[in-house]
């Protein structure tokens, strides 16, 4: 460090501004995480407002428009200001470590997919308190069509006021946020490699961040189209969704869900890469089937795209494809569940660990099977007849998104915390977050296979004394804020330990990645030479890699911080808010700055 | 199967016993687990084939897990685990024994997606289904009837639903007598099933559609062939003339029939009754007395649940388009008079 390493931003700018015009990938990470994670709470206490309203029938603590509201952000917050960017946390922060890089490829593209992401969630969840600013009855005009937002409903006619405006709107910024993460992640995972980091020994995170990738740069236009279209009825007076001037209202069912299936892929491959890193360190054990588990994973991430019709089987498409469609569902399960049983050979003969990231590992195997499995029911067409848009498939994706990515995500922020902070988490509040998470869960959401076989259908703000289900709801809703208690012990885990807690040293867990070769944390150019690799786990392996020095031997040049990726991204975020208040003004104003910080940027001169 | 039917039956059994225990309140009027109907036996089978095959990978896929935590949690001394890389024959036995399961359960799974397509027999009740912000409205082309909320149905003839909607997307959900299917403007679905036991079964929107699709209810009337008869009968049959109602009933039809301001606010704006006025927007009330739910099974269809839905439906169901009018308790009292005396 004694030499000349130039450091990220000007000495003499405050904190702040070297945050905000940060290109690091590790800040950036760190952003991603902080930010995503606030959303995930704010999610979390809509989840637990719909869950105290349902905890007895005829109950009235929100009234049936807030409810609607509530559900409706729910979904699309956990989705995507939540789970998406948590993942993009690990993209950011692990993905150059693990590939022996100084950075992404495109640092500043990388900074203003964080800043349109959090104009995004910040513009959509505004609409909780804008109410007034649009002439309406009440404090909150937040999105209340659903998550999957289905046309006709979302029409002018039917939505008049701007909580559908907010949702529109909201999810194209969000859009570009996510696909130029893509393409950059794409980009660095296949050029920025170190010199004999093949393809065929890249960890398996950062091979399911490629495929995850790949299925956000293709999957993510075609909701744009859908939206755009969405945006045009309602704001320009066209008809695509207009049945009366003959449109379809299944074109949008079509164009949703040929996002919306890809898009559970692109929110669970992340968690699986990550539970194929934290089970074999803590087994002592390379990971069984390397190469099946990574191509189970493109093929899911393929297959993906062949299954979406399996959320239409109640919508009269004819039996012929309903079959083809349970078929190619059916089909998906395949190279899932060679997922879990290569993670179980994984564990067999090793020296298991149960520090708290392989709790949640495991639990993830735990509770994603019984998410699997609960799957493989509707994707037969004439049972999910009975079980879609019931508390049944709210019970099947919880135990996919929550027990599957959720689990997975907490698996990697203890797996990773002592790397990005230089601390170890306290492992017994690791413990207890991890039982009060996995009693929780079970409460919360088994009950709910129940409550829809026996007839509640979902997205309903009440329901009646006769239906009997009145107990189950209530432990149910025991269960939900068993989970926020869990969720308070982490946070406390973390304020404690991102000061406090042990040292942790390169490498706490003894594992077998690059990652882990270098301090924690790391400094702002990773390596200090550019490692050369010569196994699938170097650290492992008996052919040693050559050391990786303290110092550098030469000085090492890391791009200095840009302030116009958050101009640009300003600039987009103020187009929205232009069309938000129909006023054209703004928004070509809003534009005019979105030009000019992109021309800015590309001439901007940038050390890589 | 008649083996399976057995285990079925001991764990249905277990599984009730499970819901005692947490302490549900009885019969579950919404089950589909209680099929009434051949299209919800159809259902009904395939799902509990599946699930036994659920059950088996659940059971055995979890066991091992909880064996390998227990037999491989690390002991302090043991020796460095042995660093295998991966088995193909073993990759290939667990790609292939879930394929098998799943041709297993392919197999009835098309078989019934086939069966249950709801294309009508010979000689099927036709009904077309309309689906409204947030109500039902039922007509019979057989009979010329046309209803509301309450479906009529004859046990043991199959009944034929087609199903569209006037609005936005809903869904037709019986639960007892069979699956869902979307209710689609522009789109004409259907729905065909057989009753096998007379009685009421409850069912409801299935489909997101706005702020009170809570409170979409509708009840399924699965009446004997000679009590269906009947209710046709009464349907069909004209109103009572003006000059026989009781002179409460008549101050009733006089509300019914005021224009008032706005005009939107009259009761003829929206609703039809034979041979008093023609709206088309709010249910057919021709009959309306002869219905035991009012505003789509909000309320019971009782004098004091009728006041209540008029002195303030937008209260009973949030958004609705039906107005608070401002009626007086006295034109309540006469409305609910004239219309539970339509029968």
């Amino acid at each position: 460090m004694a030499t000349a390493v130039a450091h990220e931003a000007p000495a003499t700018r405050s904190v702040l501004w070297s945050w905000i015009t940060t290109t690091d990938h590790k800040r950036i990470g760190i952003l991603y995480g902080v930010t995503a994670f606030a959303f995930f709470l704010l999610g979390g206490l809509e989840a637990l407002v719909i869950r105290l309203q349902l905890a007895r029938s005829e109950n009235d603590l929100v009234s049936a428009d807030m409810f609607n509201q509530l559900f409706t952000m729910h979904g699309t917050t956990m989705v995507f200001l939540a789970i998406m960017p948590l993942s993009a946390a690990f993209f950011n922060y692990i993905v150059p470590l693990q590939i022996g890089a100084r950075d992404v490829a495109f640092p500043r593209l990388n900074a203003f997919s964080y800043w349109v992401f959090l104009f995004g969630g910040l513009i959509l969840n505004s609409s909780f308190i804008a109410g007034p600013l649009f002439g309406a009855g009440s404090l909150s005009v937040a999105p209340n069509a659903g998550w999957f937002g289905y046309a006709n409903l979302t029409s002018r006619a039917y939505s008049p006021g701007a909580n559908i405006d907010f949702w529109v709107l909201g999810l194209q910024i969000l859009g570009v946020a996510s696909l130029a993460a893509g393409f950059n992640f794409i980009v660095t995972i296949v050029n920025l490699r170190a010199p004999g980091m093949r393809l065929m020994r890249l960890p398996v995170f950062t091979w399911m961040t490629l495929v995850t990738q790949f299925i956000v740069v293709t999957a993510f236009p075609v909701i744009t189209i859908a939206l755009v279209f969405l945006m045009f009825d309602r704001f320009f007076g066209t008809n695509f969704y207009s049945v009366s001037a003959g449109g379809d209202l299944l074109l949008w069912q079509h164009l949703f869900w040929l996002f919306g299936h890809p898009e559970v892929y692109i929110l669970i491959l992340p968690a699986m890469g990550i539970v194929s890193e934290v089970l074999p360190t803590f087994s002592r054990k390379p990971l069984f089937g390397y190469a099946v588990v990574v191509y189970s994973g493109l093929l899911i991430g393929v297959m993906g795209w062949g299954v979406w019709s399996h959320h239409m089987f109640s919508v009269g498409l004819g039996p012929i494809p309903d079959s083809v469609f349970a078929a190619t569902t059916m089909l998906i399960a395949i190279p899932t569940g060679v997922k879990i049983f290569n993670w179980l050979a994984t564990m067999w003969g090793g020296q298991l660990r149960f520090t708290t990231a392989m709790l949640f590992a495991v639990g993830f195997i735990a509770m994603f099977i019984i998410g699997g499995l609960s799957g493989v029911m509707h994707a037969a067409p004439p049972a999910d007849l009975q079980q879609t848009d019931t508390y049944f498939v709210v019970g099947h994706i919880h135990y996919v998104l929550f027990g599957g990515a959720i689990q997975g995500i907490f698996a990697g922020i203890y797996y990773w915390w002592p790397k990005v902070t230089g601390r170890l988490m306290n492992e017994r509040l690791g413990r207890v977050h991890f039982t009060l998470s996995f009693i929780g869960m079970n409460l919360a959401f088994f009950p709910m296979h129940f409550i829809g076989l026996l007839g509640m259908p979902r997205r309903v703000y009440t329901y009646g004394p006769e239906l009997g289900l009145d107990t189950l709801n209530l432990v149910s809703t025991v269960g939900a804020l068993l989970i926020g208690v869990s969720v308070l012990v982490f946070l406390v885990n973390a304020w404690r330990t991102r000061r406090h807690g042990d040292i942790a040293g390169n490498d706490p867990w003894g594992a077998a990645t690059l990652e882990w070769t270098i301090p924690s944390p790391p400094p702002a150019y990773n390596f200090t030479v550019i490692p050369e690799v010569v196994s699938r786990l170097p650290r492992w392996s008996r052919t040693q890699m050559k050391a990786i020095p303290d110092v550098p031997p030469e000085p090492v040049h890391v791009p200095g911080g840009s302030y116009w990726p958050i101009v640009a991204a300003a600039g987009l975020a103020g187009m929205a808010v232009g069309a938000l208040f129909h006023t054209l003004w703004v928004v070509l104003a809003a534009a005019a700055v979105l030009v000019v910080a992109i021309y800015a940027w590309a001439f901007e001169p940038f050390e890589v | 199967m008649a083996l399976l039917r057995g285990q079925t039956q001991t764990a249905l059994a277990l599984g009730a016993l499970m819901m005692w225990v947490v302490g549900c309140q009885g019969p579950f009027p919404q089950s589909t687990l209680a099929p009434t109907a051949d299209f919800g036996a159809h259902i009904d089978d395939l799902f509990r084939w599946i699930f036994w095959f659920a059950v088996a990978v659940f059971v055995v896929v979890e066991a091992l897990l909880v064996y390998v935590l227990i037999r491989y949690r690390a002991r302090p001394g043991a020796p460095e685990p042995e660093r295998v890389h991966g088995n193909t024959l073993l990759e290939i036995g667990w790609t292939m024994v879930p394929a098998i399961i799943l041709i297993l359960i392919a197999a009835p799974t098309i078989q019934t997606i086939f069966r249950t397509d709801g294309t009508p027999a010979e000689g099927a009740l036709e009904v077309d289904v309309i689906g409204h912000q947030w109500w039902w409205e039922y007509r019979y082309p057989e009979f010329g009837i046309t209803t509301a909320n309450e479906l009529h149905v004859q046990q043991g003839r199959q009944v034929s639903l087609r199903l569209t909607s006037q609005d936005v997307i809903h869904s037709f959900w019986a639960p007892r007598l069979g699956g869902k299917r979307d209710v689609i403007a522009g789109r004409t679905n259907r729905l065909a099933f057989t009753p096998d036991s007379v009685g009421v079964f409850l069912g409801q929107c299935a489909e997101f559609c706005g702020e009170s699709h809570a409170k979409m209810g509708l009840r399924v009337m699965v009446d004997a062939p000679e009590d269906f008869a009947a209710w046709v009968e009464r349907e069909r049959s004209a109103p009572a003339p003006a000059e026989s109602l009781s002179a409460l009933a008549r101050q009733g039809l006089e509300a019914f029939r005021l224009v008032r301001e706005p005009a939107s606010n009259s009761c003829i704006a929206c609703h039809a009754v034979q041979a008093v006025s023609f709206g088309v927007l709010g249910p057919n009330l021709s009959h309306v007395g002869g219905r035991t739910t009012v505003g789509a099974a909000a309320l019971p269809n009782t004098p004091a649940g009728l006041a209540q839905w008029l002195r303030d439906p937008v209260a009973v169901k949030p958004g609705s388009k039906m107005p608070r009018i401002g009626l007086t308790e006295d034109e309540i009292t006469a409305l609910v008079a004239y219309l539970q005396g339509l029968r």
